[in-house]
């Protein structure tokens, strides 16, 4: 009976092995190198892609986790490893994004000595993690990842950090996996209450310009199903959040577009025309609401949200809907009246044809001028038969990304919501083509956001990942010139970008490439690029003065938009 | 306090290292300044029990006691006003020994604050009062003036709701009722 003693490195692959884990992104270093060490003896059950900075590890492990729904899982070293991790993380966790965290730490008797390489990792990440824990000794491994991972996935899913100290990788330990299925003091699900259940029903019931919000929350669930039951039985037309895009069909017909910021004409004026407005699994983020002093006032509101301290906090609910919306979506629609609000929904379509021909007529469809990018966009989403996943960076690429991709399938859009973060779009990506290797992956990025985790070309060659990037190069940091040429007279201070050739860097990298600025080679390029085999990078270069409109001002009403007035 | 009240929230946790960190980085973003602090064990073996105080609006305090409830080592987090609840504070007073003893009226300032006199050698004497703020704020006050305080300190806010029970108890044995804890696995 006498158990064999294994190294905490092994117990804690062991507990990946155990909890799922196929794929880590990583960096090694000094303190996390027996981790390594014993790694190299199980690259048959584990597939660690080697990124080119740590910051790459993290946005590779959000890209895996949003398409895949799985816990994307990064190894760093400590210290400088552990700092580089810092954005990611805290990109995460404004976007709900499971991801584990596993950084060396410093033998457990130097903590707190300033040692080589020590830093409080737990005290830099504790304000921007789920749940942040040091593991001090090889017994609390199994434990410690298990509930790592437990937390990570459930409720409302964000990042865990997990600090782990040298002599804890190390030291032998029996080990035996238990998994972990309740933390005493979380409870990832609220009780739900069915009180609140019929009175939202009825208010629905009760609606005659019913409006819904969706967001993230529902493909976080996997309610996407239930949602549309939902919608169908209560023939309610449905707006989208940046993060929500996707969990419906582009083509649906109660799918009425983005909300927001730079959204769709129709779901932004519409909120402030409904009488009820459903939020589901949505936080009301100051780019999707606007001024809240001026924001959906008319409207009774309901909110479905797993997170109880999102209810209430930006804008007054009327009917708190708490819990998991793959079951209160159901709940609700149980008791729902099917309902008919055809003239209702048939009201968007003159807000359509509005922003047809102010806005998307003149992005997407020019006939003259400077390549545009949301020309480009919707290329890209026409060659792929709108079936890929859209991956962005942060800025008008993202925008115009999201304003002209289409989906059929949910977890079709991976961009950086919360935080906005530069340079997430390619090791986004990457990890998302670990994520869903059997689909298509389109990255759209500036030219700014590209040079900010450029290096991670160097994963794509080397992993050999079948990548179709696209760099929409206007030569200015665009989204930041927009609001210089809107919001501060034109002074365009700091936003001009000299641009490396960027095909002759993918180049040295062995990575196919091709610049375009001519709209006639445009369908020529996007047609090579996606058949070719292997990564590509299409460096196309759009006009330097482009506009992402519609657009609310920040802190403006969301139905006072700007359009394109030239 | 311009409009604000002055809340008393206490949240029950697990024993774990870096809690009290998390509490406080939550009053940080919402620019709420703690006012007094008391961590201790609870009746309830491995949880602790914090007691803050601080001046807020209710909707402030409502989403503060909200997103420290959410944290994963939280077990509960409520917040109360005075009226909900029965609390105290305790004061220490440094004085020298030959002032003190030379004072007029030693008993009756003895007997009007129920203090008690907990060292006393050569050189000074160490009184110690409970009560509100107000109270331990009037001795203090009073000896400043009379005899001078060599040394003053005063603990955070202790606190007991009025209604019956501790509700953390019924809340923890439900909790542990429908997952199904055992001991050993907390
Ligand atoms: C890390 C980081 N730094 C700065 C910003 C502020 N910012 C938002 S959009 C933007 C411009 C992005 O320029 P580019 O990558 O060229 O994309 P474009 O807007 O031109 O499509 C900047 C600087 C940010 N979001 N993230």
């Amino acid at each position: 009976m006498d158990k064999q003693k294994i190294t905490g490195s092994d117990a804690l692959l062991k507990t990946l092995i155990a909890e799922g884990v196929e794929t880590i992104f990583g960096y090694p270093g000094g303190q996390i190198m027996p981790f390594y060490d014993r790694l190299y003896d199980y690259q048959k059950e584990i597939k660690h892609v080697l990124v080119r900075h740590e910051q790459g590890a993290t946005h590779a492990a959000q890209g895996y986790a949003r398409v895949s729904g799985k816990v994307g899982v990064c190894v760093v070293t400590s210290g400088p490893g552990a700092t580089n991790t810092i954005t990611g993380i805290a990109d995460a966790m404004m976007d709900s994004t499971p991801i584990v965290v596993i950084s060396g730490q410093v033998p457990a008797p130097m903590l707190g000595t300033d040692a080589f390489q020590e830093i409080d990792v737990i005290g830099i990440t504790q304000p921007i993690t789920k749940w942040a824990y040091q593991i001090r000794k090889p017994e609390e491994i199994v434990w410690a990842v298990s509930r790592a991972f437990y937390i990570a996935s459930t409720g409302r899913p964000g990042p865990v950090m997990l600090d782990f100290a040298k002599n804890a990788q190390i030291g032998l330990v029996d080990y035996t996996y238990q998994k972990v299925t309740t933390v005493r003091s979380y409870q990832p699900f609220p009780t739900i209450e069915p009180g609140h259940i019929a009175a939202a029903a009825e208010l629905i019931n009760s609606a005659k310009r019913p409006f819904a919000l969706v967001g993230q929350g529902v493909i976080l669930s996997g309610a996407e199903k239930e949602l549309f039951a939902f919608l169908e039985k209560g023939d309610i037309p449905a707006g989208s959040t940046a993060l929500g895009l996707s969990a419906m069909p582009s083509d649906y017909r109660l799918n009425k577009g983005l909300l927001g910021m730079h959204g769709n004409i129709g779901p932004n004026r519409k909120t402030n025309e409904c009488d009820v407005l459903i939020a589901i699994g949505m936080r009301f983020d100051d780019r999707v609401t606007g001024n809240l002093q001026t924001y959906a006032k008319q409207a009774k509101i309901i909110h479905f949200d797993i997170d109880l301290s999102e209810i209430g906090k930006n804008v007054p609910v009327d009917i708190p809907v708490a819990g998991d919306a793959k079951e209160t979506l159901a709940a609700v629609t149980e008791r729902l009246i099917a309902a008919d609000h055809s003239a209702w929904i048939n009201s968007f379509a003159a807000h359509e044809e509005e922003e047809m021909e102010k806005v998307i007529q003149k992005e997407a469809y020019p006939e003259e001028g400077a390549l545009r990018m949301g020309e480009v966009v919707g290329k890209v989403s026409v060659a792929v038969d709108h079936d890929a996943v859209l991956v962005t960076d942060v800025g008008q690429n993202q925008m115009m990304g999201i304003r002209y991709f289409n989906y059929r399938r949910t977890r079709s859009v991976v961009t950086s919501g919360g935080l906005g973060t530069m340079g997430f779009g390619l090791p986004a990506a990457i990890g998302a083509k670990f994520g869903a290797p059997a689909r298509t992956v389109c990255l759209f990025t500036g030219d700014g956001g590209l040079q900010m985790t450029l290096q991670e070309l160097g994963t794509i060659m080397q992993e050999k990942i079948d990548l179709k990037m696209v760099v929409l190069n206007n030569a200015f940091l665009g989204m930041v010139r927009q609001w210089q040429e809107l919001f501060f007279h034109e002074r365009y201070s700091s936003t001009v970008m000299e641009n490396p050739d960027f095909a002759a860097i993918a180049g040295a990298y062995g990575i196919k490439s091709r610049t375009v600025d001519k709209r006639e080679e445009l369908d020529d390029a996007i047609a090579e690029m996606l058949h070719h085999d292997g990564a590509y990078l299409l460096v196309v270069n759009v006009e330097t003065h482009g506009m992402v409109y519609p657009m609310v001002p920040a802190g403006g009403t969301i139905t006072d938009m700007i359009m394109d007035e030239k | 306090m311009n409009g604000k009240t002055l809340y008393t929230v206490i949240i029950f946790s697990e024993n774990t290292v870096g809690l009290l960190n998390q509490i406080t980085i939550i009053f940080t973003r919402r620019q709420l300044n703690i006012e007094t602090l008391s961590v201790s064990p609870s009746a309830i073996k491995g949880i602790h029990k914090f007691t803050i105080t601080t001046f807020a609006d209710k909707d402030t305090i409502d989403k503060v006691v909200k997103q420290i409830d959410k944290r994963v080592d939280i077990l509960k987090a409520y917040y109360n006003t005075d009226e909900d609840l029965v609390y105290q504070e305790i004061a220490l007073y440094k004085v020298s020994t030959e002032l003190f003893m030379k004072m007029n009226g030693v008993e009756e300032l003895i007997r009007k604050y129920n203090t008690r006199v907990l060292e006393m050698n050569e050189s000074c004497i160490v009184l110690e009062k409970s009560g509100h703020y107000e109270e331990t704020q009037e001795l203090f006050d009073e000896l400043s003036h009379s005899i001078g305080v060599l040394q003053f300190i005063r603990s955070g806010r202790i606190a007991i709701t009025k209604s019956k029970v501790e509700r953390l108890s019924d809340m923890l044995s439900a909790m542990e009722k429908r997952l199904d804890i055992k001991p050993e696995e907390r």
